[in-house]
């Protein structure tokens, strides 16, 4: 019982572009001054992997690419603490969405499809 | 599926892989580049936030032989030293064609100013304030390229292969994260400047990206790795209070410009116990103070986090302030007071100084098969000093731009409609095969963690014997077995194709380490065997990794050619 109450309750909004998105609950462990990017971590390494974030440099706040809404607030997952009690985790509302926490936002000349329609003499 | 055609394909967009295409497009070359994250900021480039070292002399006299003799001895004998000179000379170049383009090197009465590190004899390290040195890097970098119409650059396109035919690389394999589209590049040469290892540790400094691709994918084209044992464990990797938005690294910069004390939980210095020399100063190289902190660890003295204390508790908050000014700010966000309480590190996987073998002209044995930045080994030996490794990225990107796209003018492609077919069929298959009807999936996840943790514990800062054949057995079979393990449904963003792939490279990079770490039975800067303790006379030679028809690692050591032997062939 003592592991439980050590845990806290994050709330993912998940599915794909094309699927009606639907709410799925955790329950992580709850360290003191970790952050909402260590909790979707924690989840993909032991409960689901096919959890869909974007993220690298983890904790240097340096790619910025790690924006996600944290209980309606757009923040950067890897440096916004976790505070112990229930959480929402959703992607951007004002970009694309791509998959779970994935949206797109990557520069449009970076994207391959763009790049194969409008650059088709790419020798 | 997506084809593409270019002259020089580079596989990463660090700093390497954009110098190296800026590089190839002033040499005539059409360039493709291409990254798994985005383009600038999925690798290490983007979080170093420290320095990069070059003997200038604008402050004070420096010559690059002095730079290159600092290099060598920490390389403690095990550095090719023609790719250390050609490091030490040309980043003076590097460093002064990225001021042209406005990079913000600090200055000091209108001159580039350098400060110190341990192992440098003179204050050489250049920098961006305040710890900005790598997002300038990478802004800089990908300013240039992106003016630039001959480069074409693609974000989220995980390249799986290196292709070659008949001993010839012809181009290359992969897929876009987005949506599991299959992409083949032909090209006439490509570069690998994919990074390096260190996520593959369960204490590290990596971004998500740093799982050896480059060097496995360098071993599957049929290239040779060399001192693959050399991961480089940076000593005071922060461990606690849990900090968030700062690079774990960050302390080394605070050590060079306010000293700071080491400490072990009983409140004693120790360092000087093991040889180094601390006192308030930062004086000693790394793998000595990884070495110190990993023993005292052992002895029983470490915090209960596992680490020690470093202290910056003697100095006045004005002190703090006018070295890191803003960064102090964001200490006090995370609830840290310097001149109140120590914080405890520990060491971290941090850089390889081993990787891919390749001449000064940065070519692998593999024609046409081109290394840069760090998947590059050897210009760093057994231990890097600070600093050489942004311009060993600048340097090496440079030349590997510069030498493939004089060797591919004038050249044809040699992709035929037949090449790549091996690899984009098991990457269809993956794509395609009975995924497991469990939605709550996290075998990959799982194997992630036992991978890094078998690393951490047995093939970290002290290694023995016994342990390291142990790990050996444990990587070949899950490395053996990976096929059994499917990815998830799914076309969008499907982490979990990724995730595969990333194990299926650090699976064969873990094992190389290992491999060539077990048969070095002596010790030498970062590789420390316990029960090897002595640097060995006859082990001053490097150590060769190449993958067989059967998929078995196999090792050899080599001398490598010296300087002076060098000098007189010139
Ligand atoms: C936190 C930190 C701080 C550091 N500080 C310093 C410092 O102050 N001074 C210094 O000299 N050095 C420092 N280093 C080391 C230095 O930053 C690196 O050695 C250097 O930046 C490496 O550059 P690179 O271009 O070779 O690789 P990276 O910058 O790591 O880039 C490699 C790129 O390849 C991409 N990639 C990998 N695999 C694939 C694939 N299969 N397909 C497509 N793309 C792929 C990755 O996403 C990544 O973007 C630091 C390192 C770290 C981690
Ligand atoms: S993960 Fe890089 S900024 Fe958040």
């Amino acid at each position: 019982m003592n592991e439980m109450k050590d845990r806290v309750t994050i709330t993912v909004k998940r599915g794909a572009q094309n699927e009606e998105p639907h709410f799925e609950v955790y329950r992580v462990p709850y360290r003191e001054g970790m952050s909402v990017l260590d909790a979707i971590m924690w989840i993909r390494t032991n409960i689901d992997s096919s959890l869909a974030v974007r993220y690298s440099c983890i904790n240097a706040n340096a790619c910025k690419e790690c924006m996600v809404m944290v209980d309606g607030k757009t923040q950067y997952a890897c440096t916004t603490r976790l505070l112990n009690r229930d959480t929402t985790i959703e992607p951007l509302s004002n970009k694309v969405l791509i998959k779970d926490l994935v949206t797109d936002i990557v520069p449009p000349k970076e994207n391959l499809h763009f790049i194969v329609k409008n650059i088709p003499s790419n020798v | 599926m997506v084809h593409l055609e270019t002259d020089i394909f580079i596989i990463g967009a660090g700093g390497s892989g954009m110098y190296a295409a800026i590089a190839a497009a002033r040499n005539g070359a059409k360039v493709i580049i291409a990254d798994k994250s985005m383009i600038g900021r999925g690798g290490a480039t983007i979080m170093a936030q420290m320095t990069t070292a070059a003997a200038l002399g604008d402050e004070e006299p420096d010559h690059w032989t002095m730079h290159l003799e600092d290099t060598l001895l920490a390389g403690r004998g095990l550095c090719n030293e023609e790719l250390s000179s050609v490091l030490c000379k040309e980043a003076i170049d590097r460093i002064r064609e990225m001021d042209d383009w406005k990079v913000g090197w600090a200055r000091k009465n209108g001159k580039i100013t350098g400060v110190g590190a341990p192992g440098h004899r003179k204050p050489r390290c250049v920098y961006v304030d305040f710890l900005n040195t790598g997002p300038a890097v990478a802004k800089c970098l990908r300013t240039q390229i992106v003016r630039n119409a001959e480069v074409t650059r693609i974000s989220g396109l995980l390249i799986t292969d290196v292709v070659v035919e008949d001993g010839v690389v012809v181009g290359a394999v992969g897929f876009n994260l987005a949506d599991q589209t299959p992409v083949t590049i032909a090209a006439k040469a490509v570069i690998i400047a994919a990074g390096g290892l260190t996520r593959l540790y369960s204490r590290n400094s990596a971004s998500a990206n740093m799982n050896g691709d480059g060097y496995a994918m360098a071993l599957r084209a049929g290239a040779e790795l060399i001192d693959m044992e050399f991961p480089q464990f940076f000593p005071i990797g922060h461990l606690a209070p849990r900090l968030v938005g700062m690079d774990p690294i960050m302390w080394d910069p605070f050590r060079y410009k306010l000293g700071g004390r080491l400490r072990n939980a009983k409140g004693e210095e120790f360092v000087h116990e093991y040889g180094g020399q601390d006192e308030g100063k930062y004086l000693t190289t790394r793998d000595i103070i990884s070495y110190a902190i990993t023993k005292e660890e052992e002895a029983g003295r470490a915090t209960s986090n596992g680490g020690v204390y470093l202290s910056f508790e003697h100095l006045l908050e004005e002190e703090l302030r006018s070295a890191f000014g803003p960064v102090i700010d964001r200490l006090a966000a995370n609830g840290i007071d310097l001149t109140k309480r120590p914080i405890e590190v520990a060491p971290i996987a941090h850089y390889h100084m081993g990787g891919i073998k390749v001449n000064s002209r940065m070519e692998t044995s593999v024609l046409g098969l081109y290394a840069a930045g760090e998947a590059v080994g050897g210009a760093n030996g057994a231990n890097r000093l600070s600093g050489n490794a942004l311009v060993e990225a600048f340097v090496f990107g440079e030349r590997a731009g510069r030498f493939s796209a004089i060797y591919a003018t004038g050249k044809q492609r040699g992709w035929s409609n037949k090449s790549g077919i091996r690899h984009l069929d098991s990457l269809n298959n993956l794509i395609s095969c009975k995924h497991s009807d469990d939605p709550e999936h996290a075998e990959l996840g799982q194997i992630w963690a036992e991978l890094q943790n078998l690393m951490w514990q047995n093939v970290g800062v002290l290694r023995t014997g016994l342990k390291l054949k142990k790990t050996l057995l444990r990587l070949r079979s899950i490395r053996e077995n990976l096929e059994e393990v499917t990815p998830a449904k799914g076309q969008a963003f499907n982490l979990t194709l990724q995730d595969w792939f990333d194990l299926r490279s650090g699976l064969l990079t873990a094992e190389a380490v290992t491999l060539s770490a077990l048969n070095r039975t002596e010790s030498r800067g970062a590789h420390q065997r316990e029960d090897f303790t002595e640097t060995k006379q006859s082990f001053e030679r490097n150590q060769s990794i190449s993958l067989d028809r059967n998929g078995s690692l196999n090792s050899r050591f080599v001398t490598s050619k010296n300087f002076s032997e060098l000098k007189n062939a010139r």
